[in-house]
C-alpha cells in the first residue's frame, strides 16, 4: 500500500485541540486547587467551573496494549482527554464530576496505582522515579534504570498513596554519569559509575574514532596520542572513569560487570522555594550492581528517607533539613561510612571544604 | 508471539505494587517478535550485569540530521529481531496532553513498524518509540507527518523543548508555557532538525520559581515565570488555612527566605519590596495568597549535567522579560547567543561552558546586555580584573 505524502519542518500538533473543553474555556484563568487524597485534586477556575485529576503510576515504558487500556479508560470517564506528567505519571482528567467516583473504583478493580499528589495541608507523596534507559536500550549504561526504578518504588509503594513525607521527595536514577535524568538535582537519587579506567582497542581506534575530538573530551586531560600505534593512550592515574570518551569513541569499552555498580547522592532541588536550587551530594560512593532487586540500595535509600522523615521540620526537603543539621551530623545519624570518595577533588573542591571553626561532633 | 525465552531475573521484576516495565515488555511481545527479543537480550544484561546494545551508527530520515537515534545490539546472532533498534523520538505536545484517538492512531502505527514499546516520555519530552529498523524509518515518518506530527531533536542541535503544563491547568503559573513551548519549537524547526550547533541545547519553561520542569537544573536556557508587582493577600482565606491545621507563623511566615511577612493572629503582611518571589508562601497557602501585577520571565542560561566540567544550574542572564506573541525580543536575543556559541564554542561544549571559558563580560557585550546585581550571587572576591582601552578612557 502506497504511504501517505511526508511533510517535513511542521512541528508537533498544536496543543489547544488536546486540552478538554474546560482547560480550553478557563485557559490561564484557574483560582486554586485542591488535593482531594493521595492521587486526586480538583482545580478550580474564576469563573467557578472545576476539573478534577487523577494520577496513577506508570513504569515510563509503555506498550501500546496499555496504552489503548488507558485510552479506554479515558474515554469512558474523561472524554478521551488525559495528560503524561513530567516525572512519566498518567493523569485521567475529569470534566465531569459524576464519573469521578467510577473512574476511582474501575482504578482501584484494574489495581492501578493511584496517588503522587501531595501539598502544605495533605502532606507530601513520593511521585514517580525520573529515570534513564538503562540495560534497556543503552550503550553507556552501567546498571539498569527500570530495575532500580521497580526496586525503589515497590519499597516506597506505601509513601506513593498512604504515608506522607515532611516536604517534597523527589527521586531520580541516571545509568551513567552522562545523567539524563536530574539526579544532579534530586532529593535522594542514583547514579551509576564505572570505577575502572577504558580498554584501549588500538585496532579499532584507527578505523572509529577521531583522535584529537576523543583527546579533547576528556574532562581530566587523561587522553594524549599515540603516534606510533596511530591511537591514544590513557594516563591510568587522571582517568576518572566518567566514560566521556567511550560516548566519543567506541573503541574505548568501559563496562565491566565486576566492578560496575551505583553510587547515591542526597540533598539536592530544583525549586527556588525557601532555600535556592541545590546540587545532590555524594552519601555512598559505591553499591555493587545486584539485579533484580538491587536490596543494598533500597535498604540505603530508605535509611536516607526514614532518617530525613524523622529529622525534617514540615515543608522542609531533604537538603534543607541536611544544611540545617550539618553534613557530619547526617553521616552521624545514617551511620553510612565517610570515604575519601566524599572529599571532592574536581573542578569545586575548594568551595567545599569547610572554612570555619564551628562544627558539629 | 508465543513465548521464546525463559526470564526468571526479570521475572522477579513483576512483583511488587508499582506498575512493572518488565509485564510492559511481556505485553508487547505478545504482538512483535522485537519486543520478544528485548525481552530475551535484556534477561542476558541482568544475568551477565552489563549493557548488550552498541553505539549507534547514523541512520535518520531524508532531509533530517536527527531525530533518530540508531542502536544496534552486540549479540545480533543471538537475538536477531533486536539486531537494530533504533529509537524514534516524536515531539510530543506542550503539556503531554493526548486525546484517546490519537494514542490509539500512536499505537497502530507503532504495532506496524516497530516493537511496540514506547516511552512516555523520554528524558527530554519526546514521545518515544522504542525499536525499529533502518527500513521501517521512512514509512514511520511518512506516516507521522502526513498526520499532523514531527521528529523531536537529537545530537548537536536544538533539543525538543519541554515545559510545566503552566496556563492550561495552573494558578501559579505565571507565563504561558505551553504556548511559548509550541512557538519555539516552531520558529526553530531548521535548528532542530539539522543539526549544525557545537552540541546539544535545551529550552524549557516553568510557570513559576517551583520549576515542575528541573528547567534550571536541566536546561540551556531555562525560561522562569515571575511577577513584577504585589502578592495579594486574602486574610479570610489565610483563617481558613489556619481552620484547616496549618501553623501560619511556623509554617509561612518563618519559612520565608527574606523574612518579608509577619502575621499577628489576625493579618498576615508582606514587605513586597522585599520578597524574591521564591513561591514558597504561595504554594503553601494558594487560595490566600495571589501574585499581581506585571508578569514575564527571568531568563537564565547554561545548565547541564556533570560532563564535562561538571554540573551547573542556570544563571540568571535577563532579570525580566515580556513573554508574549511573537516573542521577537526572545527570538532576537537567543539568535545573538547562538551566533557567538557558533562563533566560538568547541566540538560538544555547551553554551554555560563556553561561557565560563570566556567569560561572562565577553557574552553579554556580544548579546547586548549591561550587567546588573542580579545576574550574581556576589561580586568577585578576586582583584583580577580585565579593563578595556574603552574602560580607561571613561
Amino acid at each position: 500500500m502506497a504511504l501517505p505524502q511526508r511533510r517535513t519542518d511542521i512541528g508537533p500538533p498544536h496543543f489547544k485541540d488536546y486540552l478538554p473543553p474546560v482547560i480550553q474555556k478557563n485557559y490561564g484563568d484557574w483560582a486554586y486547587h485542591e488535593i482531594l487524597s493521595g492521587g486526586v485534586m480538583v482545580h478550580v477556575a474564576n469563573s467557578g467551573d472545576k476539573i478534577w485529576t487523577v494520577r496513577v503510576a506508570s513504569p515510563r515504558l509503555l506498550s501500546t496494549t496499555t496504552l489503548r487500556e488507558m485510552s479506554d479508560i479515558a474515554e469512558k470517564y474523561c472524554g478521551g482527554y488525559l495528560r503524561f506528567t513530567t516525572r512519566n505519571n498518567i493523569e485521567l482528567l475529569v470534566s465531569d464530576e459524576k464519573q469521578l467516583q467510577p473512574l476511582l473504583d474501575e482504578l482501584k478493580a484494574k489495581k492501578i496505582l493511584i496517588g503522587g499528589l501531595g501539598d502544605s495541608l495533605h502532606g507530601y507523596h513520593i511521585t514517580n522515579i525520573v529515570h534513564t534507559q538503562g540495560w534497556i536500550h543503552c550503550h553507556s549504561a552501567c546498571t539498569d534504570a527500570s530495575g532500580l526504578v521497580k526496586a525503589i518504588m515497590d519499597d516506597l509503594s506505601e509513601y506513593f498513596n498512604e504515608k506522607t513525607t515532611p516536604g517534597k521527595v523527589r527521586l531520580a536514577v541516571a545509568c551513567c554519569t552522562n545523567m539524563c535524568g536530574a539526579v544532579h538535582c534530586s532529593d535522594i537519587a542514583i547514579v551509576a559509575i564505572h570505577r575502572k579506567v577504558p580498554r584501549i582497542e588500538h585496532e579499532s581506534i584507527k578505523n572509529m574514532c577521531e583522535v584529537p575530538s576523543t583527546i579533547a573530551c576528556c574532562p581530566t586531560g587523561a587522553i594524549s596520542p599515540d603516534p606510533a600505534k596511530k591511537s591514544i593512550k590513557i594516563n591510568n592515574d587522571k582517568c576518572m572513569y566518567c566514560g566521556n570518551c567511550y560516548s566519543v569513541c567506541p573503541a574505548l569499552p568501559i563496562s565491566d560487570p565486576e566492578n560496575d555498580g551505583v553510587a547515591i547522592v542526597a540533598g539536592g532541588k530544583v525549586g527556588s522555594l525557601r532555600a535556592h536550587p541545590k546540587f545532590s551530594k555524594l552519601v555512598i560512593p559505591y553499591i555493587p550492581n545486584n539485579p533484580p532487586r538491587w536490596p543494598e540500595v533500597t535498604t540505603a535509600v530508605r535509611k536516607i528517607l526514614e532518617a530525613y522523615i524523622a529529622g525534617a521540620k514540615k515543608h522542609e526537603r531533604v537538603g534543607e533539613w541536611i544544611e540545617r543539621i550539618g553534613w557530619e551530623k547526617f553521616f552521624g545519624i545514617t551511620g553510612f561510612p565517610f570515604t575519601f570518595q566524599h572529599i571532592d577533588d574536581f573542578t569545586i573542591a575548594r568551595e567545599t571544604f569547610r572554612t570555619s571553626a564551628a562544627f558539629k561532633w | 508471539m508465543p513465548k521464546k525465552y525463559d526470564t526468571p531475573l526479570l521475572d522477579e521484576l513483576e512483583k511488587g505494587a508499582f506498575p512493572s516495565f518488565v509485564t510492559e515488555i511481556k505485553k508487547a511481545a505478545k504482538l512483535t517478535e522485537m519486543a520478544n527479543d528485548e525481552l530475551g537480550v535484556l534477561e542476558k544484561c541482568y544475568r551477565e550485569r552489563k549493557t548488550h546494545w552498541k553505539h549507534g551508527g547514523i541512520v535518520g530520515v531524508r532531509g533530517y540530521g536527527g531525530g533518530v537515534i540508531g542502536r544496534y545490539s552486540d549479540v545480533p546472532e543471538e537475538f536477531p529481531a533486536v539486531a537494530h533498534f533504533h529509537t524514534v523520538r516524536i515531539n510530543s505536545i506542550s503539556g503531554y496532553f493526548y486525546k484517546s484517538s490519537d494514542l490509539r492512531t500512536i499505537c497502530d502505527i507503532w504495532d506496524k513498524y516497530g516493537s511496540g514499546l514506547t516511552n512516555m516520555h523520554g528524558s527530554t519530552g519526546d514521545l518515544v518509540l522504542l525499536g525499529t529498523t533502518t527500513d521501517k524509518l521512512e514509512p514511520i515518518f511518512a506516516e507521522f507527518s502526513s498526520r499532523g506530527w514531527d521528529l523531536g531533536g537529537s545530537g548537536s542541535a536544538l533539543r525538543t523543548p519541554s515545559c510545566c503544563v503552566g496556563a492550561a491547568r495552573c494558578e501559579w503559573s505565571n507565563i504561558d508555557t505551553m504556548g511559548i513551548t509550541y512557538a519555539i519549537t516552531q520558529e526553530f524547526q531548521d535548528e532542530m532538525h539539522r543539526p549544525a550547533f557545537p552540541y546539544k541545547f535545551k529550552f524549557k519553561t516553568a510557570g513559576c520559581a517551583c520549576d515542575c520542569i528541573a528547567s534550571i537544573a536541566r536546561a540551556d536556557c531555562s525560561i522562569i515565570g515571575t511577577w513584577k508587582g504585589n502578592i495579594a493577600v486574602d486574610q479570610a482565606q489565610v483563617k481558613w488555612y489556619e481552620s484547616k491545621g496549618m501553623n501560619v507563623t511556623t509554617e509561612v511566615v518563618d519559612m520565608c527566605p527574606t523574612n518579608c511577612m509577619t502575621y499577628d493572629g489576625k493579618a498576615l503582611k508582606i514587605d513586597d519590596a522585599n520578597c524574591s518571589r521564591c513561591m514558597n508562601c504561595i504554594a503553601k497557602m494558594g487560595k490566600a495568597l495571589k501574585a499581581t501585577g506585571e508578569k514575564g520571565a527571568t531568563i537564565l542560561i547554561g545548565s547541564k549535567a556533570p560532563f564535562v566540567v561538571g554540573a551547573t544550574l542556570s544563571w540568571v542572564i535577563v532579570p525580566f522579560i515580556k513573554m508574549e506573541p511573537p516573542y521577537t525580543e526572545f527570538f532576537d536575543l537567543i539568535r545573538k547567543m547562538w551566533e557567538w556559541w557558533d562563533e566560538h564554542g568547541k566540538n560538544r561544549e555547551r553554551i554555560g561552558e563556553l561561557i565560563i571559558r570566556r567569560g561572562m563580560r565577553e557574552f553579554l557585550e556580544y548579546i547586548g546586555l549591561d550587567p546588573v546585581p542580579q545576574m550574581v550571587k556576589e561580586p568577585r572576591r578576586d582583584p583580577f580584573w580585565f579593563w578595556t582601552e574603552e574602560d580607561l578612557t571613561k
